[in-house]
């Protein structure tokens, strides 16, 4: 067996060749899952770049995505296999008209076709197993699906086998990289959380950030990209019903090079604020907070 | 104490410390043992920080725990890796220091040059306040090392977990002083005033620095503990419950902290599922009336045959709660859970009392933010009737009295308290008029199960009169209770 990485610091490098900065516990998971072949859930706040960590791997390894969407009534024909019963109907019927089907033994033969490989239709779980190519499986936001639904994941995720009672065990020809990344809406069961690596992702620190916003926003400066790390990280520690998310600070980065900003200033910061913030009252609480900041200056600054 | 390979040594302390995660209440499983075990294989001990990060995600599954494994952590690991061998006083070899203590006469820069133990105090706060100044990492932990060894007066055997050697250390080098003068400094620097947003960002990045100079001040302490007294015992001393479990009647003030920030996550997570329990189990039996009226339009065939769901009512809540001392704490947080769910209910009214009683409903109306209206109802509620003592009675009285008529078959009460009356009257007689009213009527008391009837405390006199009593000291339990309720 192949591996793709040497050690923990080609991870972070490989990855940061297809412009995603990893930290050390994220390239430490992804290494450790290749090397351990075990599955990685990855949970955190939205939009901190959960799921594009998985199309990075990818990206970086030169691996396939295979990408399987969780919501709520997902269930087996969508995400592990149908049988393609159209086709299987088309085949009894061109049957029929070939030969005189009277003799039981024909009867049999059909049936035995009609359950072979050839009417099966993959979905991106058994996709995954039997790709002959390095694949990486992301199963995305899998707290969306009912509790019960859960179980279709667990086969596949420890022994990454799938079993067809028609058919019998698919058995993966090469293991496939699998994330799992959740919203934490509601507790994962035990049994998918043993099988899994588990890793948080939380929001960038301060030089994380920069680096972030150099990498992804064009045109953006060193000392414009320093201002909207800070400024983000200073939004954060208010207490707010939504802060903002690495994606939401490269929009803001983003809109201040459209405008041609080099220094933000409070006005500039006032008027683009909607983009970091999307509900009025975190609004008007982060203009407030930082408003008056020069008033109660003796106070130490609100973290509460 | 240098490479360690992955032998017997290391797989024994590796055990141990599986064995601490579980006793701090962790749910490490046996496959999660083995995966740690094969996972440390693959990266090296003296890569600190990956190689907590592989065990972490391979034997924490959630989030909350995280702090809990980290100081386990600290304190297992914290003499291994070179860099982190105890070295009493000095200072990292290459380091010129020279130039930090640019103040200073000629004299003292010398011997500042020289060693740690001949400076002065005065130098040393001087190097502090650049090393901030600068967010120099290096010599802000070379700094928290002497600090802790200047101030902290730690003495050998003593059994403490070492926060009071944390106080002296942090109390001697003065940080909120730091804190201002670098603050002076940087409106020197700039080139004109400082903006209200510009002094704003220049204050965090402070004291994001002043912190990391905390953590390390922590973890010097914590490495020297360990180091004098022994890894198990610092371990047992350490621990702490997790948020779930923190006792709401003694928190601390940082359990307090956590507390406040788990609760979000979990009153988000209890609404999504309550909402989802709702929308699914809809079977109802058949509306014959409704299938017979919609078949008219196949031409009398009942195709489309139609059902009678449940439409289960939504109950009325009153949340009575004492908001005296200990139990404060408590009533916010149930008062949180219970408005962050409002919507499955269909009305919620709430009370508080010491031994008066004020209605605080039009606090949480129409507001955003709940721990703001929270806070609201410790400041503005009229409680106080005599000497703001708790006096069930007399509130039970008030209420009933002013509040009594609204009690109706649809109305769920919930009291919150401990029933310590101060050996007031009880007027149980209430609860008994409110039960004989009231849909149902529960009990929560913060207080563990053993101390109830102890003293003042009158439980089971009332406790006869309500549907049931529930001990309710932690989040668990009383995330457990609301989803029952509803």
């Amino acid at each position: 067996m192949s591996f793709s990485f040497a050690d923990v610091d080609s991870v972070r490098k490989g990855l940061s060749g297809v412009q995603y900065l990893a930290d050390e516990g994220i390239a430490g998971v992804v290494y450790l899952a290749e090397r351990l072949q075990k599955p990685v859930l990855v949970e955190g706040p939205a939009g901190t770049g959960k799921t594009q960590l998985a199309k990075s791997v990818a990206e970086a390894t030169g691996a396939r995505l295979i990408r399987l969407q969780c919501y709520e009534g997902l269930d087996e024909s969508k995400a592990l296999y149908e049988w393609n019963y159209k086709k299987q109907l088309l085949r009894i019927q061109a049957e029929r008209q070939g030969e005189d089907p009277e003799g039981e033994g024909m009867w049999q033969q059909i049936e035995d076709d009609l359950f072979s490989e050839e009417f099966l239709l993959t979905r991106p779980l058994l996709e995954a197993i039997r790709a002959a190519e390095p694949v990486v499986l992301l199963i995305d936001e899998v707290d969306r699906v009912e509790i019960e639904t859960e179980a279709l994941l667990l086969e596949i995720l420890s022994d990454y086998q799938v079993s067809i009672p028609e058919l019998g065990t698919v058995a993966a020809s090469q293991i496939p990289l699998v994330f799992l990344t959740s919203n934490n809406t509601r507790e994962l069961s035990e049994a998918l959380k043993r099988r899994c690596l588990f890793l948080h992702i939380d929001y960038p620190d301060l030089d994380r950030e920069k680096e972030i916003v150099l990498a992804k926003v064009p045109g953006v400066g060193e000392s414009l990209a320093d201002q909207v790390a800070r400024i983000v990280r200073s939004v954060r520690q208010i207490e707010l019903k939504k802060a903002p998310s690495v994606s939401e600070t490269l929009d803001w980065a983003r809109t201040l090079v459209l405008l041609g900003v080099e220094h933000i200033d409070a006005d500039t910061a006032a008027e683009t604020v909607n983009i970091l913030l999307k509900y009025r009252s975190d609004i008007e609480k982060a203009l407030k907070e930082f408003a008056s900041s020069d008033e109660e200056f003796a106070v130490p600054a609100a973290t509460p | 104490m240098k490479v360690e390979p992955a032998t017997s040594p290391l797989l024994a302390l590796l055990a141990g410390f599986i064995s601490e995660l579980r006793a701090a209440g962790l749910p490490v499983s046996l496959t999660e043992n083995l995966d740690a075990m094969e996972a440390i294989q693959h990266i090296p001990i003296e890569d600190r920080d990956a190689f907590k990060y592989a065990l972490a995600a391979t034997l924490v599954k959630n989030h909350a725990h995280w702090r809990a494994f980290e100081t386990v952590f600290e304190v297992y690991f914290s003499l291994r890796g070179a860099e982190y061998d105890l070295v009493d006083g000095e200072w990292p070899e290459g380091m010129d220091l020279s130039d930090f203590v640019d103040g200073l006469d000629g004299q003292q820069r010398r011997q500042g040059g020289g060693g740690g133990e001949a400076m002065s105090a005065e130098q040393l706060a001087e190097m502090l306040f650049q090393a901030l100044m600068r967010g120099d990492d290096a010599l802000m932990r070379a700094i928290a090392r002497q600090a802790v060894q200047r101030y902290a007066g730690m003495e050998p055997g003593r059994p403490v977990g070492g926060t009071y050697y944390l106080y002296r250390t942090l109390r001697n080098l003065d940080l909120d002083g730091v804190l201002d003068r670098l603050m002076d400094q940087a409106r020197h620097d700039a080139p004109g005033d400082l903006t209200p947003l510009e002094e704003r960002l220049e204050r965090d990045e402070f004291e994001a620095r002043i912190d990391q100079l905390r953590k390390e001040v922590e973890a010097e302490i914590r490495r020297r503990l360990v180091a004098d007294r022994g890894v198990e015992a610092m371990a047992k001393t350490l621990r702490k419950p997790l948020p779930e479990d923190v006792d709401f009647m003694h928190a601390s003030r940082e359990e307090m902290m956590a507390l406040r920030r788990a609760i979000y996550p979990l009153t988000r997570k209890l609404a999504v599922r309550l909402a989802r329990k709702r929308r699914h189990g809809r079977k109802g039996p058949l509306d014959f009336r409704n299938t017979m009226r919609h078949s008219l339009s196949y031409g009398g065939v009942p195709a489309e045959p139609k059902f009678r769901y449940p439409r289960p009512a939504k109950p009325e809540i009153m949340v009575v709660a004492d908001v005296s001392g200990s139990v404060a704490a408590f009533a916010r947080f149930t008062l949180h859970l219970v408005y962050a769910i409002s919507n499955q209910f269909s009305k919620v009214r709430s009370f508080v009392f010491i031994d008066g009683l004020d209605e605080v409903t039009s606090f949480f109306e129409g507001v955003d933010d709940i721990g703001e209206a929270v806070h609201r109802v410790n400041a503005e509620a009229d409680v106080v009737w005599v000497d703001g003592h708790s006096d069930y009675g007399h509130a039970f009285e008030v209420f009933w009295e002013r509040y009594g008529k609204d009690v109706g078959p649809k109305t769920t009460v919930m009291i919150l308290g401990d029933a310590r009356n101060n050996y007031h009257a009880s007027q149980a007689w209430i609860l008994k008029e409110i039960e004989h009213r009231a849909r149902k009527v529960f009990w929560l008391n913060p207080e563990p199960g053993a101390y109830w009837d102890t003293g003042d405390s009158i439980v089971s006199e009332y406790g006869v009169h309500c549907d049931g009593v529930f001990e309710v000291r932690n989040l668990r339990q009383l995330e457990g209770f609301v989803e029952n309720l509803v």
